[in-house]
């Protein structure tokens, strides 16, 4: 029951921000400024989201995340498709972590 | 001429598929690693269930982590809810750049699109290819792509909870580094394209690590993120 209990109000504490801006985003005409921050935040979030949360993906060996990050930023340089992305950096921690860790 | 499906409707199939196709990525970078999640909850004395219904309701990965590994470590209740809050909070600001794009949406599609907003779902959703927001941003396009995603990370639980353990913890931390060359994938093509965007991004890195040094990690990326998006107020010039 106690777990049941957490669980609806982790649920609740979710949904409650991701809701919010559908109630209210329309019912406002936002200066020119907050339209630029809007078009800046996918760009600042994700910045904030690679670093430093990359090299953490192993504790102990920030390499084996900087590598698959490296490889991810080289592979998106040649314009491939996301999911070719994503393998990539993928695969190369494999190969790191099967040979050298 | 009744049978024959209206204009509208094969648009709005098709753009169910578009999307679909669009989540793919997402289910496979959700799927390994809520496995990996499932294990962890019944090892930590959840049952199947349980772990599946905070998979179903909750929906956002990091905090379903440290919500079980609280519960482990024996936090109470509120403790586990208060984290889980500042945690999530991030999706406030992700959500209001995804619904800028749902302005169009009825009250209700928008309510429930706004569930479906992770990292991943939001990186997709604003800087994903082949971009013509207006055209692409149909409801159909985006419950497609976002319930993609939310089954990988569903249906990884369910398998996960049931046989504990049989992913090796190397295999997650793989596909934990294939979510970040999402990220990468996706900020990289438009970072070169506008120099200014690149900035902010960056920026926002530096600072987020800086915070980092002194605050938890869920509040350091919402303020680096309201702070390097400021930097967009100066840098882009011309009116949006």
């Amino acid at each position: 029951m106690k777990v049941l209990l957490v669980i609806v109000g982790m649920a609740l504490v979710t949904y409650i921000p991701r809701l919010l801006p559908a109630l209210f985003l329309d019912r406002f005409q936002f200066p020119a400024w907050f339209r630029k921050w809007l078009q800046s935040i996918p760009y600042a979030a994700l910045g904030a989201l690679i670093f430093p949360g990359v090299l953490l993906v192993e504790k102990d060996q920030p390499l084996l995340g900087l590598a698959g990050g490296l490889m991810a930023f080289l592979l998106s340089l040649l314009n491939l498709h996301i999911t070719l992305v994503m393998a990539g950096s993928i695969l190369i921690v494999i190969l790191l972590q099967y040979f050298f860790f | 001429m009744e049978s024959k499906p209206s204009n509208l409707e094969i648009k709005s199939s098709s753009q169910l598929v578009q999307g679909i196709q669009a989540g793919l990525p997402i289910f496979l970078g959700y799927f390994p690693i809520a496995i990996a999640f499932g294990t962890l909850a019944v090892q930590a004395q959840l049952s199947w269930t349980e772990a599946v219904l905070m998979s179903l309701i909750v929906f956002a990965g990091a905090s379903q982590f440290v919500g079980v590994s609280m519960f482990l470590a024996g936090a109470g209740a509120a403790q586990i809810i208060a984290t889980t809050f500042f945690l999530n909070l991030r999706h406030l600001i992700m959500s209001l750049a995804v619904n800028d794009q749902m302005r169009h949406f009825s009250g209700g599609w928008k309510g429930f699109l706004s569930f479906f907003i992770t990292d991943e779902t939001f990186a997709l959703l604003t800087l994903g290819r082949g971009d013509h927001r207006s055209e692409r941003r149909t409801p159909a396009y985006m419950a497609g792509l976002m319930i993609t995603a939310y089954l990988g990370w569903v249906t990884g639980t369910a398998v996960g909870g049931l046989g504990a353990g049989f992913i090796p913890v190397e295999i997650t931390t793989a596909m934990t580094v294939g979510l970040y060359g999402l990220f990468i994938g996706l900020l990289v093509p438009p970072a070169r394209k506008s120099l200014n965007f690149g900035i902010i991004a960056v920026s926002s890195m530096i600072l987020n690590w800086a915070l980092g040094l002194f605050m938890d990690a869920g509040w350091a990326i919402v303020l680096a993120t309201i702070f390097a998006a400021g930097l967009g107020i100066i840098l882009i010039k011309e009116d949006v």
